[in-house]
């Protein structure tokens, strides 16, 4: 669905991902995981438009569509859920939601809109008050469902747990399953590795702006330099 | 003696108040102070002026087509003056700057095309007629202002809050960024804000023509600046703030005069800005972080 090659996207001088390949097959899970700096929110930033790669190419459903304008991007069908969510703090829940439609003008928006209510009710609740009134937790809900808005092919989610309780991370984490099994295909970046990898169905280790493993997510999991690394050395065996 | 200068107070602040939403608008999208407001101000002016003087178009007419001439000097601006400072990460000054030359550009165009000298609205332009309305002696000229100045103010309103494209500038204006990932052509947005901003200038100078009985090229600063004053009094980007910032200013300013200090009447008014800012710095309706409720 999506294919990614010799991607390299620099911030003036400073090169901050150097010729990334990475492949997304339709309906899966890949989770791109690194540590801080390591590139993983510029990847995305590329992706979506709002950064301009110098080099390489992005095939979307058979597109190129590297140098796109974002809001083109995401007509084609790719949202990204960006890292601190960026929730309309000034708007409604509702407006938040709605304006995740944008693009659309079919008729089942309506009805997308109930589905989001119905796996997040929290969002229903509080569809009048402002999304800056919310918790992280809440906030993230409606970040993701308000992507959901657009009915993304791919949808790519940069960070979601950052900064929320545990509890909170296991349910956006199980939301990201359910999300993928009704046939979204998802793009993962996260620091949490040890769920990242738990649920995706592939992997890619992005250090210092260069892939440096990648292969099927069980795989990756049991790579020693990666347990040492991001799972925490040996505990990871248990 | 207190209501009639109450309405000539309100008359005149709705005035201010539809100058300073240009300024709120761009200011809540682009988060830069638009210098040449004042300047469109002027141009639609003398639109109107000349659309009434030299076409013999009905004055509502003529607002419209000051409105129109408004919108355009602002798509224009945009376009040359703004649009390409944004594609490169220039200093958050680089657009004032260019802003304050599209400003004495477009007075000296002014001075070139219009003269120097002060011109009025021919006297056919809106019946001198005056109403009594209780204690109240009102003017026609006086009924026309306050209605469109509030008319599009309401409308304006409701349209930011309830349709599509409104909701749009409101996320635009919260980060252009977001905005970009929702699938909302920003550019597009921004173009359209700047565009009715200028129209609403526009008008605006036609209305204020009306009332003073003269239109010159220099107006648009000493406009400008009230409405810049009105600006930061209502607090930054924020649309009632604008509103209620101008008839507070055109009040307090009729009343300094009526009340025997006319030539005081600018440090009047000026006064009571500063002291509500001393109190709130942040402006009436202002919040004081960036998050939150622009408009």
């Amino acid at each position: 669905m999506l294919k990614i090659s010799g991607l390299t996207t620099s911030y003036g001088s400073i090169k901050a991902i150097k010729g990334i390949d990475l492949d997304v097959p339709e309906g899966s899970i890949v989770s791109l995981i690194g540590a801080n700096g390591a590139g993983k929110t510029t990847t995305m930033k590329s992706l979506v438009g709002l950064l301009k790669p110098q080099a390489g190419q992005i095939k979307f459903l058979g597109r190129e569509i590297q140098g796109l304008a974002p809001h083109k991007v995401v007509n084609l069908g790719m949202s990204l859920v960006p890292e601190g969510r960026n929730i309309l703090a000034g708007m409604m829940v509702l407006e938040n939601l709605e304006m995740g439609a944008y693009q659309r003008k079919d008729k089942e928006v309506k009805a997308d809109l109930e589905k989001v209510f119905k796996r997040f009710p929290i969002l229903e609740e509080r569809k009048q008050q402002l999304g800056g009134t919310l918790s992280g937790g809440q906030q993230q809900m409606l970040a993701i469902g308000r992507a959901l808005m657009a009915r993304p092919k791919l949808l790519l989610l940069d960070e979601p747990s950052m900064g929320l309780a545990p509890l909170v991370v296991a349910d956006i984490f199980r939301v990201i399953q359910e999300i993928n099994q009704e046939g979204t295909t998802i793009l993962l970046v996260e620091q949490n590795v040890r769920q990242a990898l738990k649920i995706a169905h592939y992997a890619y280790v992005l250090e210092t702006g260069k892939i440096v493993l990648h292969g099927k997510a069980e795989e990756v999991a049991r790579n020693p330099r990666v347990m040492e690394a991001y799972l925490g050395g040996a505990k990871a065996k248990t | 003696m207190f209501w009639q200068q109450l309405v000539n107070g309100l008359t005149l602040g709705s005035t201010y108040s539809l100058v300073a939403l240009g300024y709120t608008l761009i200011m809540g999208v682009l988060n830069i102070i638009n210098m040449a407001h004042g300047e469109i101000f002027m141009f639609g002016a003398f639109v109107g002026l000349f659309l009434v003087t030299y076409l013999k178009v009905n004055i509502f007419v003529a607002m419209a087509g000051a409105m129109v001439a408004g919108a355009l000097l602002g798509t224009l601006m945009e376009i040359v003056a703004l649009r390409p400072l944004r594609r490169r990460a220039v200093s958050e000054l680089a657009p004032l700057i260019s802003t304050i030359g599209v400003s004495i550009f477009l007075e000296n165009l002014a001075l070139k095309i219009f003269g120097p000298q002060s011109q009025a609205f021919p006297s056919g332009a809106l019946s001198g007629a005056e109403m009594q309305l209780g204690p109240v002696r009102i003017s026609l000229v006086q009924i026309v202002i306050l209605g469109i100045s509030f008319g599009l103010m309401f409308i304006l309103r409701f349209w930011l809050s309830k349709t599509r494209v409104g909701k749009a500038i409101r996320t635009t204006a919260e980060s252009i960024e977001t905005a970009n990932l929702l699938g909302i052509n920003t550019n597009k947005i921004i173009l359209l804000t700047v565009a009715l901003a200028s129209g609403l200038g526009g008008i605006a100078g036609v209305l204020v023509g009306l009332s003073i009985n003269a239109v010159e090229p220099t107006m648009g600063l000493s406009m400008g600046l009230k409405g810049l004053a009105v600006l930061i009094f209502g607090g930054m980007g924020n649309i009632t703030g604008a509103m209620l910032g101008g008839l507070i200013l055109g009040i307090a300013e009729v009343f300094t005069v009526a009340y025997g200090a006319s030539s005081y009447r600018d440090a009047v008014a000026f006064g009571i800005i500063i002291l509500i800012l001393f109190i709130r710095p942040q402006g009436i309706f202002g919040s004081s972080t960036r998050q939150g409720g622009r408009f």
